[in-house]
């Protein structure tokens, strides 16, 4: 057959061709799968923060009722008479992220690069331990620390308790109910939440850069400081968000494994709202406490140079 | 010093496998104390090995109720977040829209938010509202805090999704429905699947939200929380010991199922 | 073939365009694709021939115009209503599905129940029999892109476009695929539109090969007409290698006569693609191979009445079919001439002072007002 040149059809003026638009239909889809997720988040997530921010300057009784009377004193008395509280809260969840790093570092390193063939046997079992729920595993630890135990008599012979109460981390020859029961309870429970980021970003990491590294004169040190943990960022930054969070508001390991004197600030905040019922205190101590956590999570986030975390 | 050498050369390993450790000797308790016989009412210390727990599990007044109740709202929290979610994460990798922003943010802020904070948010709502505490408002509850983690499973799977694919299937005469179910919907389903497993894990394990947001209902994890007050029963060691033993299986039988899969298909 | 099925079955774009927000993909063209053919879309990355691909599939809305298939509107049917199939690029074959239901798929689609034969014999022709139960991911490269091709095929459609399709194989495995797609064409008598940024593909493959430059298309024709009488210096550039001499009119008639670096050059009016007038300026264009090289020494030798420009040789590589030199005059800074390897004239090294002549007949004419570099490829493109 021959191939002719298409036939010079009367050049098509653009202005006077019509255009067409996406049809509505198709424009609403996204919005239409938004829509029922965003509405319960918007209802059960945002609209509650408004409530809670209103309740917080209400002031009444359960007799008589709650009203709105702007009435900041709230935060002031929540913070004169709690601080204690939420400075430990910080510093326990600090220092439990701090430990969850050190320890879940290697482990996630471990998983992605020595582990070959057991990779998954890991992986398992730090999953694993997450299907059994948080309350029996943190109950357990009553029996490890336990007066007498294998383990205080062992930091008892290598005088561990003696530097640990001198520093205030326990007192004298008891582990459980001090401040050092609880971050140790908080730095188990949220290892999972730090090592699986970690592992994620430290998996990409093509093994040919340690090679190259190699190549271009580092040691293995070096190599570590200058290309695996900066590639590694990601997953330490998300980690860290993930155990400090929950850390700084949780309860739990400080009302189990802990005693009157290393409460945090959740205990709080779950007593005056559930057994003393003074809810604009306790809206304004839950507040208080959000504040402070977005805002060092802000400022972490923009240091830290990593925003897609979503 | 050869010792000195090898311990430097193994220090990752050594320091990984002593933080597996710490990660595994409370579940190793747990089992151990499920066979416990204690004298008080608390299951703190050794005393003697007993079979007494295993043969009579429910045999704690309102144990089983409460895990059965766990059971029903995670399983109703996971396909209620996976749907929501699911639905969410195509939305925001596949189409342009306005207010992603604010839309990423709203998705972003659960997960950085102390639970007790929303716990206690959430409590104030359904007190205005004057809702009645209990089962509803525990699903309602876990719904919304597991929504999040699903859009973030989803969405890592989705975005990784060749868009060329649902285009294949348009172009072979598959309509929008036979595309989504056909295509869409079974490369999606790793990513649908480990974040309806994460929504039931965190659902079913979850304590401080639904303490707030439960009135008189007890979920299980509430229910060891009031025994760690009261007395703990041998039970509990068994209820954990069997879930761990469960999770462990399932996962295996996933593996081994994959891995099947894999060999069946080379020639 | 009769006129009346030529008509049958052509792929006819009227003023179709594509903008994306105030980017525009493609400008309004009109372009008619005879049924049967094997038809190419040539540019580099970013020219708009994807997107007029997938506006034919359908995967694209057209922004302005309308498309026909065998005088049949389908401008506003959906991909999965067009009697057109796709080979995309990088194939997109469904990793959760294994070969034969990769390759049913369509079929299945259109409600057909025993689909095996036609598999077999699809899975035969693109010489695949025995891979049919395995996974995409189990499969090469060379042999993903046939099944791709089969998906495609195995519905009978009138129009089948090829994406890149050989984009993603290393270059011996990707002359192999020509062939066999040419092969393949040929058998089922389908009209291919091939979208590539290849020159060489799209030359070896297609009967008429159109190049597409920022949205629109430059020239059309068939490949050995573009490459002798390109009408642009994209074209020229674009198309295998130019030497592009700018010069002066010295006279116009049925020869136009050009000074260029004080030489006079010789150019038939019929081959000139812009109006020539006395003092205008010009483009002389000559194709490297159609350039022979003479020692300055060996001047005289050279025949009568051809066009001739005398230079020093700055480069040469020598690549076995032919030796390639780089010769700098006043005529161009870098002229290309690319001589066969039969007697190689050991005098002919860099440094060298040489003439090059050749027949006046192989130069060609284009707008002096055109950038003189355009479709060049440069380091950066090249990828």
């Amino acid at each position: 057959m021959t191939v002719t040149e298409a036939p010079p059809a009367p050049p098509t003026d653009p202005a006077e061709l019509p255009v067409r638009k996406a049809s509505t239909r198709k424009r609403l889809v996204p919005y239409w799968l938004l829509l029922p997720g965003i509405l319960w988040l918007v209802v059960f997530f945002a609209l509650p923060m408004v409530y809670q921010a209103s309740t917080s300057v209400q002031t009444g009784s359960l007799e008589k009722g709650f009203e709105v009377t702007w009435h900041f004193q709230t935060y002031w008395d929540a913070l004169s008479e709690y601080y204690p509280q939420f400075i430990r809260s910080l510093l326990y969840a600090g220092t439990a992220t701090i430990l969850c790093l050190l320890l879940g570092y290697p482990l996630a390193y471990l998983i992605a690069f020595k582990a070959g063939r057991w990779r998954n046997v890991v992986l398992v079992l730090v999953i694993a331990p997450f299907f059994t729920s948080f309350l029996i595993r943190t109950l357990a630890w009553k029996t490890i620390l336990a007066d007498g135990g294998a383990v205080v008599d062992v930091l008892n012979t290598l005088h561990v308790l003696d530097v640990t109460s001198w520093l205030g981390w326990t007192e004298s020859n008891r582990v459980l109910a001090t401040p050092m029961a609880v971050v140790c309870g908080l730095t188990y429970n949220f290892l999972p939440f730090m090592i699986l980021p970690l592992y994620t970003s430290l998996e990409r990491i093509d093994g040919r850069l340690h090679e190259a590294a190699g190549d271009l004169y580092a040691t293995p040190a070096t190599t570590f400081l200058k290309v695996t943990f900066p590639l590694s960022m990601p997953g330490v930054v998300s980690g860290t968000l993930l155990t400090f969070i929950p850390a700084s508001g949780d309860y739990v390991n400080a009302e189990l494994l802990g005693s009157t004197d290393t409460k945090m600030v959740g205990s709080v905040i779950q007593t005056q709202f559930l057994r003393v019922l003074d809810y604009p205190m306790a809206a304004a101590l839950s507040f208080i406490l959000m504040a402070v956590v977005l805002l060092m999570v802000t400022v972490y986030i923009r240091r830290s140079g990593t925003e897609d975390l979503v | 010093m050869p010792v000195l050498r090898w311990l430097r050369r193994h220090l990752i390993v050594i320091a990984g496998l002593l933080t597996l450790a710490y990660m595994i000797l409370p579940n190793i308790v747990v089992m151990v104390f499920s066979f416990n016989k204690p004298n008080g009412r608390f299951n703190y210390a050794w005393q003697r090995f007993s079979l007494d727990a295993w043969t009579d599990p429910c045999g704690v007044a309102d144990m089983c109720g409460s895990l059965s109740l766990s059971l029903q709202i995670a399983t109703w929290a996971t396909i209620g977040a996976t749907a929501l979610g699911t639905m969410i994460a195509f939305a925001l990798v596949r189409y342009r829209f306005r207010a992603r922003g604010a839309i990423n943010s709203l998705i972003f802020l659960p997960m950085a938010m102390p639970e007790v904070v929303m716990a206690a948010s959430l409590l104030t709502l359904f007190l205005n509202m004057g809702a009645q505490l209990g089962f509803w408002t525990v699903l309602i509850a876990h719904i919304m805090f597991c929504l999040s983690f699903v859009v973030t499973a989803v969405k890592a799977r989705v975005m990784s999704m060749d868009p060329r694919l649902e285009e294949a299937a348009r172009d072979l005469y598959a309509g929008p429905v036979q595309t989504f179910l056909r295509v869409t919907l079974p490369i999606a389903a790793p990513g649908i699947a480990a974040g309806a497993l994460l929504a039931f894990a965190l659902s079913f394990d979850d304590f401080i939200i639904t303490n707030f947001n439960a009135g008189s209902t007890v979920t299980f994890p509430m229910f060891v929380w009031g025994s760690a007050q009261r007395g703990t029963p041998v039970q509990i060691n068994v209820i954990g010991t069997a879930m761990f033993i469960i999770a462990v299986l399932v996962v295996v039988a996933g593996q081994l199922i994959a891995n099947r899969r894999k060999n069946s298909a080379r020639p | 073939m009769t006129q009346q099925q030529t008509e049958g079955g052509d792929v006819r774009l009227t003023g179709i365009s594509k903008t994306y927000g105030s980017f525009k993909a493609v400008q309004p063209l009109d372009l008619t694709v005879p049924q049967g053919s094997f038809f190419a879309l040539l540019g580099a990355s970013g020219c708009g021939k994807t997107t007029t691909l997938r506006m034919i599939a359908g995967l694209e809305e057209a922004t302005t115009g309308t498309i026909s298939l065998g005088g049949r509107d389908i401008t506003d049917l959906p991909p999965y209503k067009r009697p057109v199939n796709t080979v995309f690029q990088s194939y997109a074959l469904f990793p959760h599905l294994d070969i034969t239901e990769n390759v049913a798929f369509g079929l299945r689609r259109r409600g057909i129940k025993s689909v095996k034969k036609q598999v077999d014999d699809m899975l035969d022709l693109v010489q695949l029999g025995d891979f049919a139960k395995r996974k995409p991911h189990q499969l090469s490269g060379g042999q993903q892109q046939r099944v791709a091709v089969a998906r495609a095929l195995i519905n009978h459609p009138q129009v089948l476009l090829l994406d890149e399709p050989l984009g993603a194989l290393d270059l011996k495995l990707r002359r192999q695929m020509q062939l066999e797609l040419k092969r393949i064409q040929t058998e089922v008598g389908i009209t291919f539109i091939h979208v590539t940024h290849d020159q060489e593909e799209a030359m070896t493959m297609a009967d008429t090969v159109a190049v597409m430059n920022a949205g629109r298309v430059e020239q059309l024709g068939a490949p050995a007409d573009l490459y002798e009488n390109p009408k642009t210096t994209f074209v020229a550039n674009f198309l295998g290698t130019s030497n592009l001499i700018e010069g002066e009119i010295a006279e116009a008639g049925e020869d136009i006569l050009v000074g260029a670096g004080g030489m006079t050059l010789r150019l038939p009016a019929g081959r000139c693609q812009a109006p020539a007038a006395r003092g205008g300026k010009l483009l002389l264009g000559v194709r490297p191979e159609k350039i022979s090289l003479a020692h300055a020494d060996d001047a005289d030798s050279i025949a009568a009445g051809r066009n001739r420009v005398t230079g020093r040789i700055i480069d040469s590589s020598f690549i076995g079919v032919s030796t390639q030199y780089v010769v700098e005059s006043p005529a161009g800074k870098a002229l290309q001439v690319y001589e066969q390897n039969i007697e190689r004239d050991t005098r002919l090294t860099p440094g060298a002072e040489v003439v090059l002549h050749w027949n006046p007949a192989h130069t060609f004419g284009l707008d002096a007002a055109q950038d003189i570099d355009a479709g060049v490829e440069t380091v950066e493109d090249a990828t």
